[in-house]
Parts: structure tokens; sequence; C-alpha cells
């Protein structure tokens, strides 16, 4: 057997070095961890916090085990030096791209590209990183059951950091959800109960409720978030919005 | 540790082979390890051995703070240990001294032994520990804790470090110090191993022993280890269980 990701290997034999669950592809063994920080992969579209801002660059915090420089070359804006703080200030949120990674772990980051720029209003949930397949679902399901249940607009980074922007009562529904798969995350029919529960807290007459679950089941561009709308609400997928839209970073 | 005053030494160890608190030679106090009990850090754990009561936890992969401690080529792990003013029953005086740096650093050395720090160069992984109720071996509980919590954390490691204290009391070797057996015995000999490899990464002695007392004493340290390190893996596992489904509401 190959020693994979999360195993090592001392005379001739393997052992895990991170806590996961094995999953063996032979030839290849790994351990596929249940905790930890977002490791960063290229391609990965990951939401991140202004942490610092340097005359030609930002520094981005995307729960990754160091800062992500995001150069002012890697954003739409025509943007002189020094000028970098009337763009993005420290607290505000982007979506960016992991363009690069170097082995001393540096982490380069793009804001070129569809569905990636800086996001006004809603709030920011974090789950870790492990569980983003659920949050999103196979073939984005669970992602979808959320928005048509709660009519809020959602977003998945790569790196587990969900936007979510709506009414203060589908944004509150929403965490709640979201926090059931953090829980419940290696539970089977965890979407059902997801559902079930949405639409037990769910007020008479809700929009998209006699809508058939695979309405809308198409995926953006590859490069975009796993982003969804609720299917009866106004498509307004920019993130632009309302003007006194608030961040929030909680978990 | 605590004030030796006029009073009788006690008797640490009975004819019949008993120690103070009824254990034989060889028997570890009861423990209880608690994986994940912090929300807000990476990873946690909460130790009660005997009368010790022990939090870690642990930040990081993160951003080195100062600065000039990062390292090119690999994490720095640091690690900070610290008694609560109401830990011992003569209040301690808080903060640093000579003692809880002495403790942070082997704990530090210890762990980077183990911990792949190579994945994730100019990070830091930090160690906080926090002793709330302190009964002797608690760099010990201290390792065993911030162990768990480094797992917890997701952090990647040749293996968890069980550490125990043995010693010599009342003339014989024993296993898990209590406080009177620390205070008034002969001999304490903390130790920390890497159950995969039988290698000790943390060994330390403070008293007399001859050289095969020694040699028994690291035996019986290493077998109390591997007692310790099923606790410890079995603390992970009641954290990331996954509980049958129940029927859905």
């Amino acid at each position: 057997m190959k020693p994979g990701p999360g195993t090592y290997r001392v005379g001739g034999r393997v052992y895990a070095s991170v806590l996961g669950l094995l999953s063996r592809h032979p030839p290849l063994v790994q351990v596929v961890p249940l905790s930890g920080r977002y490791i960063p992969k290229p391609n990965d579209v990951v939401l991140g916090t202004v942490t610092d801002v340097q005359g030609t660059f930002w520094l981005l915090d995307i729960g990754a085990p160091r800062w992500a420089p995001l150069h002012m070359t890697g954003t739409p804006w025509k943007i002189e030096i020094g000028e970098t703080d009337q763009y993005l200030r420290v607290g505000d949120s982007v979506v960016v791209r992991v363009e690069n990674l170097d082995p001393t772990g540096r982490i380069g980051v793009t804001m070129l590209g569809e569905g990636l720029g800086k996001l006004e209003g809603g709030s920011i949930v974090n789950v870790a990183p492990a569980r983003v397949p659920r949050v999103v679902g196979r073939g984005g399901s669970m992602i979808q059951t959320i928005t048509r249940r709660t009519g809020a607009q959602v977003a998945v980074g790569q790196n587990g950091r969900v936007w979510v922007n709506g009414d203060p009562e589908a944004i509150h529904r929403v965490r709640e959800a979201l926090r059931m798969i953090s829980e419940e995350g290696q539970r089977t029919g965890l979407t059902e109960r997801v559902d079930s529960y949405l639409r037990a807290t769910g007020r008479s007459g809700e929009q998209g409720l006699e809508e058939p679950p695979n309405e809308s089941a198409r995926r953006d561009a590859p490069a975009a978030p796993y982003a969804s709308s609720p299917p009866s609400e106004g498509s307004d997928e920019e993130h632009d919005g309302n003007a006194d839209g608030w961040h929030d970073e909680n978990d | 540790m605590g004030s030796v005053g006029a009073k009788d030494v006690p008797v640490l160890l009975s004819p019949e082979g008993l120690r103070i608190d009824g254990r034989r030679v060889n028997e570890l106090r009861p423990i209880k390890i608690t994986a994940g009990a912090l929300k807000h850090a990476d990873g946690s754990a909460f130790v009660e051995w005997g009368a010790n009561k022990v939090m870690a936890a642990v930040y990081g992969p993160r951003e080195v703070h100062p600065r000039h401690l990062q390292q090119n080529t690999k994490a720095v792990i640091q690690c900070k240990y610290n008694m609560a003013a109401f830990s011992v029953d003569e209040r301690k005086r808080p903060g640093l001294d000579r003692r809880s740096q002495e403790i942070s650093k082997v704990i530090a050395e210890a762990f980077d032994s183990v911990v792949f720090a190579e994945e994730f160069p100019r990070t830091s992984i930090d160690i906080y520990i926090e002793v709330l109720q302190a009964n002797a071996g608690t760099r010990c509980a201290g390792l065993v804790a911030a162990s768990v919590a480094l797992a917890d954390a997701g952090i990647p490691m040749a293996d968890l470090l069980p550490a125990v204290a043995v010693g010599k009391a009342g003339g014989a070797i024993i296993l898990d110090l209590k406080k009177e057996e620390d205070n008034f015995g002969e001999a304490d000999l903390p130790m920390a191993l890497v159950p995969q490899s039988g290698r000790l990464v943390l060994l330390q002695m403070e008293g007399h022993m001859t050289r095969e007392e020694l040699a028994t004493a690291l035996d019986l340290g290493v077998q109390g280890c591997r007692g310790i390190y099923e606790v410890m893996k079995q603390a992970l596992r009641d954290r990331y269980a996954v509980a049958p489904a129940e029927a859905s509401a």
C-alpha cells in the first residue's frame, strides 16, 4: 500500500498522522481528516476577510494556516500604488480563488474571474472545512434545499465560510441549518432532516414550497462558489445590494 | 510544591504493599479525558486525573507572533503552561515563574519531536495548558491534555504522547505519584512516551535512585503510558463517534 495524505510510513508499516477516517483505494491508503484548518488547493473558491492593507496588496484570512496575499493586479480595479485602502479595508469580506501555492506555504489568490469579488451585505457563518461537502450536498442538493426553504441567498467557500444574505429571520434559519450539519455531519439522511427542520420552522405560505426538488439543480461555472438563490426570488445573483448591509463573523 | 512543614512524614507504603490512597505500586489514579471541551479553540481537551484538573487548548497552525520567532522550513511550537492561583492549597502567585517556564519548554520540545511541523512552514502551533487543580504530576497531565487537543485540532503528528510520573516512595518504585508521595518520597521521574516507536521524548528526574531502580522505574512508566494511551484514543473516539441515526423528527 502506498501512503497517501494523512499517513506516514516507518519500517514498511503505514500509520495515520491525523485524526480521521480511513480510506483505502488500492494502491493508495489515506486518512481523511475530521478536523483541522482549511488546507488550500489550487482553484478552490474561498471566502476571506481582509486582515491587513499594504501599498500594493491586501492580506486575507481565509481560515488557512497563513494569511493569503491578494495583489492589486489580481483585482478587476485600476489601482495606483497606495490606493489599495480605497477599495478594500480591514474587515471587508471577499470571494477569491486560490491561484498558486508554493512550498514555503505562501497562498496566492486572485479576484479575477466569474463570481469573484467583494461581498456587500449579508453575514458570514463558519463551518468546519471538513463539512463543506455536506453543506453543498450531492450535486448541490443540500444548499438548494436550504435556499428553497428559507428564501436566503447562500454561497459556500471551500474553506468552510458560508455567506448568507436575506432577511434576519431567513439568516437565522440558515444558521440553524448549518449548525445541524456541523453537529450531525456524518449521519445519513441529513438532507431530509434539514429539510423537515426548515419546513417545521417556516411560516405557512412560504415561497417555493411546491417547487419540485430538482427544478434549480444547475451548477454555475466551475470557478464560482456553490452559490444558490431561491428560485422564485428576483435573480439577484450579484453580490451588491443593501447599503445598510452588515458583516458578522460568527460560528 | 507546597510547603513541607514540621509535619510527620506519612506512611507511604503499608506492610501489605498498599499506598496512602490504597493503590498498588503499579496502579494509576483514575483518569478521565474529554476531547473538544472548548468551543473557540482549534482543538482542546480537559483531563481529570486523580485530583488533577487540567485544561489544554491548541490554536493553529497560524501566523507567528512575535514575527521574529518564525522559521522558514517548519512551524514553531509554542507552549504556555500556567497554574491557576487557586490550583494549590496555598495561593499560587499568578504568572510566569521559573518552574512554569521550564515545564512550558520541555513540553514544547516533546511535541517538537512528534508533530510534523515541516508541513506548515512559517506558522505557529500554540498550546495553552491551564492547571485548575494540582495534585502532583501536572506536567504529565498537561502533556496528555495538550496531546489530545493537538489531535482534536487535526494537526498531523507521529503519535499521541502519553505521559506519567514514576518515582520512589516508602522504599518502593511506584507509578503515578500523588502529592504526598511526591513531597515526602525519595524520587520523582516524569516521562512521556511515543508508543509507535517506543522513544521517550520527555524524561526528568528529581531525587535519588540506583541504576537498577531506574531501570525498573522506566519499565513501570512505559507500562503506565500504554494504559493512558488507550484512554486518550478512547477520548478522541468518543468525541467524533457517530451516534446511531434516530428516527427523523
